[in-house]
This record gives C-alpha cells, sequence and structure tokens, in this order.
C-alpha cells in the first residue's frame, strides 16, 4: 500500500483557561488513503471536531496547544508550517464543510461573489472563466437553474441548498482532502440523504478522501470505508466499517451501537378521555405591502389542523423543518394567536387572554428543543425549578418548595445535591432533564415536547425517551411530541400526525404510519430516515 | 409524608446549602479576569482609596479643629457649629483661625487640627505676597510667616498651616480645594450616572421587551429629546434659576439616560426570543418579573461595561461648565474654576498644574478600571 495522503500521529490538543490546561485530544494517531473515506465517529466532547480543526490549525490560538503530534500531509508536516504556507493549503489541497449552513455563508455577499473568490484567490482565474467554473460548480453539485442562484444572497436559499453551495466552494479547487463537520447535522433527514448521496458521488468523481465527522452511525454505515470510534479525546476503536458494525471489539463501540432509542409505546387507547382538542387550527402570519401595509397574503404555517391529544397517550408530530409542527404545537400551548377552537379539558382555551390564561399554564406545559438555551445561565437549578411553583402555588413555605423542587430532581434521575448549581456545570442530557423537571413539578396534564432530544447524543436519546415514558405512565401525561426524528417518534408516539406546509399529510396510529404508510411523502420521509435513501424528485422538498 | 422523610430531606437541604458559593462562578470567573489585568486591578484600589479618603474631606483639610477641650468640655468644632460666645467672642460661627480664640482654648484647654489647617473656602489672610501665593515650601522660613502678627516666632509659624500646593488669586488653598473638588466631581458623577443608568435601562427594557408602537413611539421621542441642546438650555436655566448642585444634576439627569437605551433596547429585543423567556412564559411567569429575573441580567453586561466611561463623561461635563462659568455655585470648590484660574494666573503654573493633574489622574484611573471590566466581562477574552 502506499504512503496515506494524511497522516496524523500521536496528535494531542489542549485547551488553556486561566491557567487550568484541559486535554481536548489524547495521542490520536490516524491515516487517511487516497480515495478512502474515513469517519470520526463520536458524542460531543470526544474531541472529534477537535482533531479535525487542528488539521487545517483552525483552533482558536494561543488558548489551544498541540503538546504532541504531527500531521503529515504531502510530507509535510502541517503542525509545523507557518501561517503563509498553511494557507496554500487550506482551501486548495484540504477543504472544509462546516455543520451550520445558516452561518457559514456569507449573508453580505451573493453565491457567484463566494465561489468566484476562492476560484480567483487560489486558481488566479479570470472573471470570465471563474463565471464560468462556478456554474459548472452549481451544477454539479446539483442546484437547478444555477444562472438564476448566481446573484441569490443565502439567505433566499433552504438549509440544503446553501450546504450545496459550501460543498460546491469546497470542491472548487478540486482538493485532495474534504474534512466534513457533521455535515447533515442541521438538515433535515430527506435533505441529509440527498447531500450524502452527492458527496458520495462526488468522491467517486474526483477520486478525493473524505474526513467525515459525525454522531450518528447510520450516515457510517452508508458512507465510510473505515471508521475511527474516539471518546474523551482517545480513538479506542478502528477499522473497517463493516467489521467494526458486525463485530465491535470495545465495550465503548458496542455502547454506541446499542444506543439508538428502543421500545414500544403502550397501544393507541381511543377510549380514554382527551385533554388537549384543537379543531380547524389555523396559524397565519399576515405578509405586508405598500406604504399603508396593506395585508397582501398571507403564510399559511398551520392551515386547518384537527388534532386530539388524550390522557395517558402521546401524538407524535412530524415533518421536515418548515412544515408547520413547531408552529402548531405553540399554538395549541397558546403562546401565539391561532384561530379555531382549543379545548382544554372540555373547555375553550382559544379566547382566553394572557392573564386569563395564566392559571391554566401549570396543567399545560412545555419541554423546549435546545436544553443549552432553555435555561437561564445565571439562575440555579433549584431557582429554574422553583419559578413556575412560585407563581402558581404562592402559598407554598420555601422548605415545602424545596422539598417538592427535589423530589422532581429524583424523579428525572438527577441528585438532588447538585441543585444549587448552575446550568453550565451539566452536560446537555442532563440540562434536558432539568428542564423536564421544570415542567412537572408544576405536575401538569400536558406536556409539549419541541424536540427535546434533537440536541443530544443517541446515546442521552435513548435515556430521555424511556425517562418520558416512565413519567407518562407514572403520572398519566398526555404528550404532544414534535420531532422530525422518527426513531425517536416510533419509540414513543401511539399517535402520528405527518405535516407538510402546514396541512395535514397523513395521521393514524403509529403501527399504521409506521408499517404501513400511505402517501408518497410519508415513504419518503421513512426511507430517509431509517435507510438514508433518498426519494424520487418532487416528493420531499430540496 | 412521614416527618421521618421530611428531616431526612431538610438535612438534605443544610447539606446542600452549605456548598452554595457566595457568587456565581460565572461572576468568579470575571473576577479573575479583572483581577488579572493588573492595571485596572491596581486603578481601581488607588481610585477607591483616593475616593474614600476624600469623603472625610473635613478631616483632612478644615479651618476648623477635628477635637477641642474647653474648660473641661470635649467639643468636635468639625461636626457642631459652636457659636464665639462659648469661647468669649460675639460672633454666631467661631472662627478657630483667629489668634485670639486660639489663645483663648489654648489657655483653657487643648485642639487637635487636620492636617490641612485650610477648608476649600478659608481664605488665608497672611499669605506672604499678593494672592496667588507660591507653595510654601518654595519660601524660606521668614518669608513664608513674614505677615504673621509675630513673624517667625508666631505660634502659627507651622507646618499644618502650609499651603502645600500655593493659594488661588482669592488666597485660598489649592490643596484644600483640589481634595473637595475631587470629592464633589466623583459624587456628581456618581449619582449622575446612577441615576441616568436607573431611567436609561428602564426605558430601555421596556422598549425592547415590547417592542411594536411602544418601541416605534418611544424612538421617535428619544430622536426629539436628544435633538435639544442641552448647552442653550443650561445657559437659559442658569439666568433663571440659581445655580446649585441639584438643580444642575437634574438638567443634565434628564438628558444623559439616553445614552443607556440603544444598548439596554438591542440586548432585550435579542433576549426577548431567547428560549429560557419563552420558557418562562409557558410557565406563566408576569411580564415584570421576566424583565428584572431573565432578561435584565443580559443587559447589565453591556450597562456595566459602559458606567466608567458614563461616569467619566458625567465628570468632564461638569468640569467644562465650571469652566465656563455655568456649573457649581461660585465659590464651591470645582475642578474647573480651579483650571479657569490656571488659565487666568498663566503666572501662577501651580494652579492649572494642580487641575490639570487631578483631573487627569482621576479620569485615567477611572479609565483603566472601565477597560478591565469591559475585558473581564467579554466572554472570548483569555487571558495568560
Amino acid at each position: 500500500m502506499s504512503a496515506p495522503l494524511l497522516s496524523v500521529r500521536d496528535l494531542s490538543v489542549a485547551f488553556s483557561q486561566g491557567g487550568n490546561t484541559s486535554l481536548a485530544v489524547d495521542h490520536v494517531s490516524f491515516d487517511i488513503a487516497k480515495g478512502e473515506t474515513v469517519a470520526l465517529v463520536g458524542e460531543s466532547g470526544s474531541g472529534k471536531s477537535v482533531s479535525a480543526l487542528s488539521v487545517l490549525k483552525l483552533l482558536p490560538y494561543p488558548a489551544a496547544s498541540h503538546p504532541s503530534g504531527r500531521i503529515e500531509f504531502d510530507g509535510k508536516d502541517l503542525l509545523a508550517l507557518d501561517e503563509k504556507a498553511l494557507r496554500k493549503v487550506r482551501g486548495n489541497k484540504i477543504t472544509m464543510i462546516f455543520q451550520e449552513p445558516m452561518t457559514s455563508l456569507n449573508p453580505l455577499h451573493t453565491i457567484e461573489q463566494q465561489i468566484v473568490e476562492v476560484l480567483e484567490l487560489h486558481l488566479c482565474m479570470g472573471q470570465r472563466e471563474a463565471r464560468q467554473r462556478t456554474l459548472d460548480l452549481l451544477k454539479e453539485v446539483g442546484i437547478r437553474d444555477p444562472e438564476k442562484r448566481l446573484s441569490a444572497y443565502p439567505h433566499q436559499l433552504s438549509g440544503g441548498q446553501r450546504q450545496r453551495v459550501m460543498i460546491a466552494m469546497s470542491l472548487a479547487n478540486e482538493p485532495e482532502l474534504l474534512i466534513a463537520d457533521e455535515p447533515t447535522t442541521a438538515l433535515d433527514v430527506t435533505v441529509q440523504a440527498q447531500i450524502l448521496e452527492l458527496l458520495a458521488k462526488l468522491k467517486q468523481k474526483n477520486g478525493m478522501s473524505m474526513l467525515f465527522i459525525t454522531h450518528d452511525l447510520g450516515i457510517v454505515r452508508k458512507i465510510a470505508d473505515r471508521v475511527c470510534v474516539m471518546t474523551k479525546g482517545k480513538i479506542v476503536e478502528t477499522g473497517p466499517t463493516a467489521e467494526i458494525f458486525d463485530n465491535p471489539q470495545h465495550a465503548y463501540t458496542r455502547h454506541l451501537l446499542a444506543a439508538e432509542p428502543k421500545g414500544k409505546p403502550p397501544a393507541a387507547n381511543d377510549d380514554a378521555k382527551p385533554v388537549m382538542a384543537g379543531d380547524d387550527v389555523k396559524v397565519w402570519f399576515p405578509i405586508k405591502q405598500g406604504f399603508f401595509r396593506k395585508t397582501v397574503d398571507y403564510v399559511k404555517a398551520v392551515d386547518g389542523i384537527d388534532i386530539t391529544v388524550r390522557k395517558g397517550q402521546t401524538v407524535g408530530v412530524v415533518g421536515e423543518s418548515g412544515s408547520g409542527k413547531t408552529t402548531l404545537g405553540l399554538a395549541l400551548a397558546r403562546m401565539i394567536s391561532s384561530t379555531g377552537t382549543i379545548r382544554f379539558d372540555g373547555r375553550d382555551i382559544n379566547k382566553l387572554s394572557f392573564n386569563d390564561m395564566r392559571p391554566l399554564r401549570h396543567e399545560l406545559q412545555i419541554v423546549f428543543q435546545d436544553p443549552y438555551g432553555s435555561l437561564s445561565p445565571r439562575m440555579s437549578v433549584s431557582e429554574i425549578i422553583e419559578e413556575g411553583l412560585k407563581i402558581h402555588e404562592p402559598k407554598l413555605s420555601p422548605e415545602a418548595r424545596d422539598r417538592r423542587v427535589v423530589d422532581v430532581l429524583g424523579e428525572v434521575g438527577l441528585d438532588p445535591a447538585t441543585r444549587f448549581r448552575y446550568p453550565h456545570e451539566f452536560s446537555g442530557g442532563q440540562r434536558q432533564r432539568i428542564a423536564i423537571a421544570r415542567a412537572m413539578v408544576l405536575k401538569p396534564r400536558f406536556v409539549m415536547l419541541d424536540e427535546p432530544t434533537s440536541a443530544l447524543d443517541m446515546s442521552v436519546q435513548a435515556q430521555v425517551v424511556d425517562l418520558l415514558r416512565n413519567l407518562q405512565a407514572k403520572h398519566n401525561l398526555a404528550y404532544l411530541f414534535i420531532s422530525h426524528d422518527l426513531k425517536v417518534v416510533r419509540a414513543l408516539a401511539n399517535h402520528v400526525i405527518v405535516m407538510r406546509n402546514g396541512k395535514i399529510v397523513e395521521a393514524g396510529p403509529s403501527e399504521q404510519i409506521f408499517g404501513n404508510p400511505q402517501t408518497d411523502y410519508t415513504k419518503a420521509l421513512m426511507s430517509a430516515a431509517f435507510r438514508i435513501e433518498t426519494a424520487p424528485v418532487g416528493v420531499v422538498s430540496e | 409524608m412521614t416527618t421521618d422523610v421530611g428531616t431526612a430531606g431538610a438535612a438534605v437541604v443544610e447539606e446542600a446549602r452549605g456548598k452554595r458559593p457566595w457568587i456565581s462562578p460565572l461572576n468568579q470567573r470575571r473576577w479573575a479576569n479583572f483581577k488579572a489585568n493588573r492595571r485596572g486591578y491596581w486603578s481601581l484600589w488607588i481610585f477607591l482609596l483616593l475616593f474614600v479618603l476624600s469623603l472625610f474631606a473635613e478631616f483632612i483639610a478644615n479651618d476648623k479643629p477635628v477635637l477641642a477641650s474647653y474648660k473641661g468640655e470635649i467639643l468636635f468644632p468639625v461636626l457642631v457649629d459652636y457659636p464665639e460666645e462659648k469661647f468669649g467672642g460675639f460672633y454666631a460661627v467661631t472662627d478657630y483661625r483667629d489668634p485670639v480664640i486660639q489663645d483663648e482654648i489654648n489657655a483653657n484647654g487643648w485642639m487637635i487640627w487636620p492636617p490641612i489647617r485650610y477648608s476649600y473656602r478659608t481664605v488665608n489672610n497672611f499669605v506672604p505676597e499678593a494672592a496667588p501665593a507660591k507653595p510654601s515650601w518654595q519660601y524660606d522660613a521668614k518669608t513664608r510667616c513674614s505677615q504673621l502678627p509675630q513673624g517667625e516666632a508666631d505660634p502659627n509659624c507651622i507646618v499644618g498651616n502650609w499651603n502645600w500646593l500655593g493659594t488661588d488669586d482669592q488666597a485660598r488653598d489649592v490643596l484644600a480645594r483640589a481634595i473637595y473638588g475631587f470629592r464633589i466631581s466623583v459624587l456628581f458623577g456618581l449619582i449622575l450616572t446612577i441615576g441616568s443608568a436607573i431611567i436609561g435601562v428602564s426605558a430601555g427594557a421596556v422598549q425592547g421587551y415590547f417592542g411594536g408602537w411602544t418601541d416605534l413611539i418611544f424612538q421617535r421621542f428619544i430622536e426629539i429629546w436628544s435633538a435639544i441642546p442641552v448647552l442653550y438650555l443650561l445657559l437659559i436655566v442658569a439666568a433663571i434659576l440659581p445655580p446649585g448642585f441639584f438643580i444642575l444634576l437634574g438638567l443634565m439627569l434628564l438628558f444623559s439616560w439616553v445614552a443607556f437605551v440603544g444598548v439596554v433596547r438591542a440586548e432585550f429585543l435579542r433576549a426577548r426570543n431567547f428560549e429560557y423567556v419563552n420558557a418562562a412564559r409557558a410557565l406563566g411567569v408576569p411580564n415584570r418579573t421576566i424583565m428584572f429575573r431573565h432578561l435584565l441580567p443580559n443587559a447589565m453586561v453591556a450597562t456595566l461595561t459602559f458606567l466608567p466611561f458614563i461616569l467619566n463623561g458625567s465628570i468632564s461635563t461638569l468640569t467644562s461648565l465650571d469652566f465656563l462659568g455655568f456649573g457649581l455655585p461660585p465659590g464651591s470648590a470645582s475642578l474647573g474654576e480651579l483650571l479657569k484660574q490656571g488659565q487666568r494666573n498663566l503666572n501662577a503654573p501651580w494652579l492649572g498644574i494642580t487641575g490639570f493633574a487631578t483631573l487627569s489622574i482621576m479620569l485615567s484611573l477611572l479609565i483603566f478600571v472601565g477597560e478591565a471590566t469591559r475585558d473581564a466581562f467579554d466572554p472570548r477574552k483569555t487571558f495568560r
């Protein structure tokens, strides 16, 4: 076998802050041969992104440093190169795609300007030539009507299109190595399948190598030739993909492979008492134009949805981003105004004002998606949890309140002794448990869960799903579970509603939806989520 | 629930309460960052020392004894105005610098004087030459005491009666005026800054949180409001009302709060859609509580980094108004007036130099503190 294209030997990365030094990557070694795809897999905090970023020396030096290691590319040690020599490698021989397509493009420049800049900088192309090459690139990454898109700004493109533009930019110089740092994590499952297919195709065509960083084992199985499993800054297992999946050696790898949300919800029971029922719920945002701000049209975010959530049951709402599922949830919880009737316990609550809603709030709780954003960083866990109690049960003595906080923390599986710490001292999974505790302490009857597992690692997702299921069984709760992750929905929901463009595409008991989907759209969602396969053009959004 | 569980729960509570840090870890980190900036850290201590000292200016530079004993009675002339009758005179207020009174008290007891025997408005009747007089250490002993009744042998020919930094053109002690001027400047600046912060932050908070029409109308009002020329207004008011500390403060306060509105409003606009704010709304938390508990801490970072600079601005504004003659009433200790005297008496450089040094040291210290505060609140900054 010839010498590898990229060879990382004994790489360590240390971060220092205020005199403390922590080792993020600990003596990591791996090789990438020409034309090979290597996946770095691990949960958040395992050091996979940091390892990849150090290949191009993109870490925040001098806070970051490399106590040991060599990164050999083309016979040169990249770590020893100076800034000027490194610039010739960056964006030229080695390019990178980032996770967030929303922020990795400059919002003030058109697509053309951004791609042409790369071409002019590294290949010294003339304007005409660069424009032609840009068109070719955009065509190659599957952007329809590239001539029209040239003058578009990033905000005019969808997430998937933006990621395609990013890929076009990184391919512009025909790199030998492409580093993809979770390129599909922020995208819908259907778009994710399209992007992965595109990457595999382009890799084949250009004969480049790829370093693929992800936490999703499904993607790894689909795309990688070899896998390096990372945890706590170390690579614990390396091997060909098939071997790792069929015969994992290390305990951590086995743990990762077993970490998918499992289990089944109790069977749907249509006789249970309805807790929350929406009838013809509509949320229309007006589009105003002209000097007098006349309403010319509406964005129909939620367009006439009927939904019933029963006691002790879960209704899962699935759909791509922009399908209106979160808006529906917020409308039902009366966080945004809507038309139609919303009956909570048989009483129409859609006419109540914000103040009249307040007494009902404790029965009607929300758990938000991002456990990093939904907890105030300046309040201790105990303060966060008891905030609702102070409002809804003001007569409670401080001791009794504290006891409730202790009880609920025990219920969600956190050590009550930690309640005076601040949120940043907890991991993502623990934070989501705190957010769940905040909702549960009020003893609600209806809980809206807005993608509560999307920001979490796979193994933590499974734990949170188990926790939610236990809480539901114990308190006979009604859940409205909003998610784009069909695996989690399958593990939790009795009923499923598939939404698209504010309308229901398909609804029914979850066995029926998952086992025998009727519409093309649902089928496409299923195949993208469970098998990472793309659907025929036109069925799902591009 | 049985009492057993209750006491066990209480034990847990006690144990965990003990572990709770006094300041939040975030603020601990900020304080560590602030301390890491040596210049700012030392500036803060020097400034605090000077400020606290100047708060006790009456005990440092005054024309009254701090403590006196007269016919077996302990007196506190600094704190209490004793009529002169007490010492055999007939004026309503005792002039302790009068040799007759001094002799009387010394004959029947004793006096402890502050280190500098002049207040900011004490006129030195025994200046060796026509005011402004040079700093006392520039004269030899004979000239220094030449105007005293008994010359060099006079009991008042002592270090306590020195004019360390000379006198101004009304024969008042420059050092005493600088000390009192420092105090009044810092106090004026602090009150004005805190006052405008309270008004500005509230206004910005309301605008940012409610947005929409509230924001729009308030913004237009602020635009018109800040277009009023403050200096003209001060001139007009100075012609009608007698100038004074609080009138000046009130007038300045009317306009200086606007500086805070922008940052706070932006911070509230940004943060009102944070998920934890939505979460609080979902809990049914009232608007006012959300603003105070969840949003204000965000805005406080921006406000706090602003504060030292606004404080500096307030002090320089007061100084320049004094310099122009529209500031504090005549006779009060003001650094601006000192500078003006320096400008008028170029033959007496100690006036200008003292005014300049006092102001520049005070403002520089504050700027260094402000810089360090700003850096300490910057989450991206790492100190090595």
